[in-house]
């Protein structure tokens, strides 16, 4: 009885699912890129030109040179797992773009289409949890290459993601007061309406930020692989497109953690000064995923910013942010819009 | 102490105060600083389609120069191997068959004349030697290869190309030297 | 057979048998390993009762925090199959006794029960967030009060003993 599935959902939502999987994979690929450029640009350099023009090829060769290059598992490492960490590290990085809005609804065929892979009401939740198990990709491969280097950078990987997924959580608990719902579409329609949630969230924004960098291991947290120290951190004995998977889930993370906070704090797909309702559906469909992008590119610039210019932080400066500053101000942060929240409504 | 230049600091030791220890003024400035090399020239010349114009003293591969009918001006003297403080230069002298004077200004000539780059200090000796204008620097490098014996260079590769056949090429061969015999001619 | 039933059976298959793996095997990375899959499993059944909440719960605070945590210290202690000290037989007996009477225990519960009480797919809405969230916020107010001061005070513990 339950085998009766409406065929066309099933169909939209895989088409979405697709669209959305390849979506952050390109534009992984052109962050690497872009990465380079940006670190070229801000150290007066040029960076990649060679392959095609502006070097805009250059993702596509590097993936290529990874693809072709020899693979490298060490004799004493366990197999099966060696294997699966980088295979978790991406499908974490991917999954967490399932409950993003990435725009309002379109119409094809006479069916209105939901630009939003699942709109859980549990939204919020859910890119906690997936973020949570992105600490096993790093963490498994760390173990499994049988490398005390890798072993220490997955150590730090754990520490530290367990340490600032804390300080998120509650600079998030203090968003959830004003918003009352975990539903990220909720958010972004309520943002539509009102004020964007930094403006009301100025100092959970900033903890958000700061969270955020650490969870994707962006410097200037990036001591999980601080090859100044640990040769390659946890990704040491990793080689081809394994060691590739690796570098991309960061990206991927990057992208997707961009996303979130766009949507939670920017509003999502809404743009600022423009009534939606006077347009097509369609139109203001892509006008709102053109806004998302821009936002998410201009958080990938920050990202990328920050880590062009902030020097790594020693390990007992980042668990002294992450404790001994970020938790008692997420907590402050989370009191004291309890009590506005609280005296307003009253 | 006095200092040694006038470029030293002396680090200040004194107890940072809130704001220094909040850290944030600091990233934000560093930030300003690395936004605003976005508006920096780039000092950057992607080699091989620009080039970084030589000076004109400078000294790169030897080139054995024709006169203007194409006829190899080196007369096998030995004088630049004579000069040579690497003793990189080698040759072997002919005597001008008759029917070979579009080939060799002068009744001798070179049959075998090879210089080893990998001897080579490029000092300019060799054509400062020449008394014939036989030999001289030229604006390129030695190219890079796998093989030793690619860096001796036998007199066919040291030879300008022929000014009536291929006379673009040896304008190019003749780079920074083309103007200056020009300015010459002019004074 | 519907496709709940189906996936139903898959879940407990993977819980089962992943949880016999997590005993068997003697590497300790791998049996945590195994106990995450557990977590997930356990948590698709919370999905299937449609308690999403205790399931996304289920996954950020065991299989996302508490089993990094195991993973740390048995990687940081560097436990491997080698290092295990033998089981002393007396050990063993007293394990399997008292695993034994928890089986006991649990059968009897059920067969007193008579499988009035089974819980109903797809169907409850309990474990939907706002619903939870009223019924904490009501019927149990003061038990809920009491644990998250205890966090809380958990918290602020962490943070003072980082300040010494």
């Amino acid at each position: 009885m339950f085998l009766a599935i409406d065929l066309a959902f099933i169909i939209e939502k895989l088409v979405l699912i697709i669209i959305v999987v390849m979506g952050s994979l390109l534009i992984a690929m052109y962050a690497t890129y872009a990465e380079r450029k940006v670190a070229a640009v801000l150290q007066d350099r040029s960076g990649p030109n060679r392959a095609g023009p502006f070097g805009l090829l250059q993702p596509v060769a590097d993936g290529m040179k990874l693809f072709f290059k020899e693979e490298i598992i060490p004799a004493f490492s366990s197999r099966f797992l060696f294997i699966l960490g980088p295979g978790l590290a991406m499908i974490t990085a991917i999954m967490t773009s399932a409950v993003i809005p990435w725009g309002n609804t379109v119409e094809f065929f006479g069916r209105t289409i939901s630009l939003q892979i699942a709109d859980v009401n549990i939204g919020i939740l859910y890119i906690f949890g997936v973020v949570s198990m992105g600490v096993y990709g790093i963490m498994i491969g760390a173990w499994a290459s049988n490398n005390k280097y890798a072993l220490i950078g997955g150590l730090r990987a754990a520490s530290q993601i367990i340490s600032y997924e804390l300080a998120m959580g509650i600079s998030l608990i203090a968003l959830l007061f004003l918003t009352g719902t975990l539903s990220l579409k909720e958010m972004v329609v309520q943002q539509q309406e009102g004020l964007w949630n930094v403006v009301k969230q100025p100092l959970g924004f900033f903890i958000f930020l700061i969270c955020a960098f650490a969870e994707c291991n962006r410097t200037p947290f990036d001591l999980p692989e601080a090859e100044s120290e640990l040769i390659g951190g946890y990704h040491t004995e990793y080689s081809s497109m394994k060691l590739g998977f690796y570098l991309f889930a960061e990206y991927i993370n990057m992208f997707i953690s961009s996303a979130v906070m766009a949507t939670l704090f920017f509003g999502g797909y809404d743009v600022p000064f423009l009534d939606e309702s006077t347009l097509a559906p369609n139109i203001a469909a892509l006008i709102g995923i053109a806004a998302l992008m821009f936002k998410i590119v201009c958080f990938i610039f920050l990202f990328m910013w920050v880590r062009w210019t902030v020097p790594r932080f020693r390990y007992d400066q980042l668990m002294h942010l992450g404790w001994r500053i970020l938790i008692p101000l997420a907590l402050f942060n989370m009191l004291l819009t309890g009590a506005v929240v609280l005296y307003f409504n009253k | 102490m006095q200092a040694l230049t006038n470029r030293v600091k002396t680090v200040s030791r004194k107890p940072m105060n809130f704001l220094e220890r909040l850290y944030i003024p600091a990233i934000i400035q560093g930030m300003i600083i690395t936004f605003s090399h976005i508006f920096k020239k780039n000092p950057t010349i992607s080699y091989p389609e620009q080039t970084r114009p030589f000076s004109p003293v400078f000294r790169g591969l030897q080139i054995l120069n024709r006169d203007e009918e194409g006829r190899e001006n080196c007369t096998a003297c030995g004088l630049c191997a004579v000069a040579c403080p690497a003793e990189a230069i080698t040759m072997e002298a002919a005597e001008r068959q008759p029917g070979e004077e579009h080939l060799y200004r002068e009744e001798k000539y070179a049959a075998r004349y090879e210089i080893n780059m990998l001897r080579c200090i490029f000092c300019g000796l060799c054509e400062e030697a020449c008394p014939k204008d036989a030999i001289y620097l030229s604006e390129t490098f030695t190219p890079a290869d796998y093989q030793r014996k690619k860096f001796i260079y036998n007199k066919q590769e040291l030879l300008i190309p022929h000014p009536k056949e291929d006379p673009e090429a040896y304008k190019k061969a003749l780079g920074n030297r083309a103007k200056q015999q020009d300015s010459d001619t002019k004074n | 057979m519907g496709i709940t039933t189906i996936i139903f059976m898959l879940l407990s298959l993977m819980a089962v048998g992943s949880a016999i793996m997590m005993l068997v095997t003697r590497n300790p990375v791998k049996s945590i390993l195994w106990l995450i899959v557990v977590f997930f499993a356990i948590s698709g059944h919370y999905i299937m009762l449609n308690a999403q909440f205790l399931a996304v719960v289920n996954i950020i605070v065991y299989a996302g925090a508490i089993m990094v945590l195991f993973l740390f210290v048995v990687m940081l202690m560097n436990l491997n199959a080698d290092s295990e000290p033998t089981r002393n037989v007396r050990l063993q007996a007293v394990g399997i006794l008292s695993g034994g009477s928890l089986l006991l225990i649990i059968l009897s519960a059920l067969m007193k029960d008579g499988g009035n009480n089974v819980v109903q797919m797809r169907i409850g809405d309990e474990g939907l967030i706002s619903n939870l969230g009223k019924v904490l916020f009501t019927n149990y107010v003061l038990p809920f009060e009491i644990a998250s001061v205890l966090f809380l005070s958990a918290m602020v513990g962490a943070v003072v003993i980082g300040k010494k």
